[in-house]
């Protein structure tokens, strides 16, 4: 059984390594910035035509939240092309698989995130805007020197739960034929008729992934925090 | 100076501020004393422009604004230029040093440069009693040590006036006596100073004028010595029950 393990193995790494890792890490860092946009514009005190941007980032942090992750994929992937625009798109909108993979992880990541910040924003008490307002500072700035960097801290660790949850979705990709590690396991599964053994390694390089990622959040965790203990 | 003329502030339907008119003069302190929700933060506050009066005039060591109007984010940014405020639970940034949370003024919203800010932040920080620590985080710091680090942050605006309201609410008694002693020392170098206090003792020896609020009005204004020996039933029974609260706190 071991020498079914070891002789999958490069092939399952090295689909990890050009598909899973990229799509999430390219995905969660775009997302992020999403999410950032879209949780400074829903906390936005402005009026006027400013609203209909607020409704639209709403109703798109509402849409992604609930329709499932894989009708997304699909919708994207399998479902644009027929989405004929005259003068824009013509022959209807196809892209690559992996284009359309980072479209799709990067808003979804971006819907939830954006409200992980958004409250994490909201968790900081009102003395600190007051105290920065009262030093003359503007809201842009204390946003940005004050709140944010505070808020950073609140929002890591469920930004690296869903990281690690974004981790395990990119094997979704599989269902719109990225060749990602899952799509591969599957393949020597087919092969090999050792769907046990073959599921079982993949879903064992997943926990090596994210066990990896816990212990990079605990030690950010520990030195963003470094300024909350008193001193002994 | 800073004065008020005919400032009303409602909060829904509860008039919290009734057309005060006063003023707050350069080089004194002023003592903002009255019972608990008479509107001493509420006046404050607006000084400071935390809170927005629907009505009245405020002219703000020249800076002149009408409530009833827009008021531009220049003229707001002016204010708080010229007048810095302190809070009863001190509302350091714990996220930066001590030293970083005296710099962030100077150097972000009045563009000094990173070296004098610092030059000056340590000599602050001499002055209320903490040079050592200025690599320490506000966590770090004792009640008493926190307010004196944000007096100190108020001071490296070189504000014309600190507001201070409560400043020792949240102390300990021997820790709200080192406070008093640097706010003391202020107002002996003459800087403006308004001050909301519950500490009569305290009023005494600081305050130059003394103004009662009640009820969202000035019951009285006037030097503090003319409060303390005033023979109006009610200051008279106000100054009984706080010197009587005092007592009972001790206990
Ligand atoms: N943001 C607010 N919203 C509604 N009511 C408020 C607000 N701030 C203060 N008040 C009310 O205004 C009154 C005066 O409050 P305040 O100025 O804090 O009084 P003081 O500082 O003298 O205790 C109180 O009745 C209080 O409940
Ligand atoms: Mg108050």
């Amino acid at each position: 059984m071991w020498h079914i393990v070891w002789s999958s193995l490069p092939e399952l790494i090295s689909a990890g390594i050009k598909y899973t890792i990229p799509l999430a890490v390219i995905s969660f860092a775009l997302g992020l910035v999403l999410a950032l946009i879209t949780a400074l514009i829903r906390i936005s005190q402005t009026k006027g035509p400013f609203l209909i941007i607020k409704a639209i980032f709403r109703f798109y942090v509402w849409l992604f939240r609930s329709t499932p992750l894989i009708v997304q994929l699909f919708i994207v992937y399998f479902g644009l092309p027929y989405l004929i625009i005259k003068g824009v798109a013509p022959d209807g909108i196809k892209l690559e698989p992996f284009t359309a993979g980072i479209i799709v992880f990067s808003l979804n990541t971006g819907a939830y995130a954006s409200e992980t910040i958004r409250a994490a924003i909201e968790s900081i008490p009102k003395g600190q805007w007051e105290a920065a307002q009262a030093i003359g500072m503007t809201r842009t700035q204390t946003l940005f020197r004050i709140i944010i960097p505070q808020a950073a801290r609140v929002s890591l660790p469920p930004l690296s739960n869903s990281f690690i949850g974004l981790v395990k979705d990119t094997s979704l990709a599989s269902t719109i034929t990225i060749v990602e590690m899952f799509e591969v396991s599957q393949q020597i599964a087919a092969e090999n008729y050792q769907p046990l053994v073959m599921y079982c390694t993949v879903a064992a390089l997943y926990a090596i992934l994210c066990t990896i990622l816990s212990f990079v959040q605990s030690w950010l965790e520990k030195i963003t925090t470094r300024y909350l203990k008193p001193q002994v | 100076m800073l004065r008020l003329e005919n400032v009303t502030k409602t909060f829904g339907t509860h008039t919290v501020l009734k057309e005060i008119t006063t003023n707050f003069n350069d080089q004194e302190t002023t003592v903002l004393v009255g019972p608990s929700g008479s509107g001493k933060s509420t006046l404050l506050r607006s000084l400071n422009l935390l809170e927005r009066p629907e009505s009245g005039f405020y002219d703000c060591d020249g800076i002149e604004l009408d409530f009833a109007k827009k008021i531009t984010k220049k003229e707001t940014l002016a204010v708080r230029q010229k007048t810095e405020m302190v809070f009863q639970d001190y509302n350091l940034f714990p996220h930066l040093t001590v030293l970083k949370n005296i710099m962030e003024g100077p150097v972000h919203v009045l563009k000094e440069d990173k070296t004098s800010a610092k030059k000056r932040a340590l000599e602050l920080l001499n002055k209320v009693g903490l040079k050592d620590k200025a690599d320490a985080y506000p966590n770090q710091l004792s009640g008493g040590q926190a307010q004196r680090v944000a007096i100190a942050r108020s001071l490296a605006m070189k504000p014309r006036y600190i507001l201070l309201d409560e400043p020792t609410s949240a102390l300990d008694p021997e820790l709200e006596l080192e406070v008093l002693k640097v706010l003391l020392e202020l107002a002996k170098e003459k800087q403006s100073l308004v001050i909301v206090t519950h500490n009569l003792e305290f009023a005494r020896h600081v305050a130059d004028k003394i103004l009662f609020i009640e009820d969202g009005k000035i019951f009285f204004a006037g030097k503090k010595d003319e409060f303390f020996n005033s023979t109006n039933a009610r200051i008279q029974e106000f100054i009984h029950a706080m010197t009587l609260d005092n007592l009972s706190n001790e206990n």
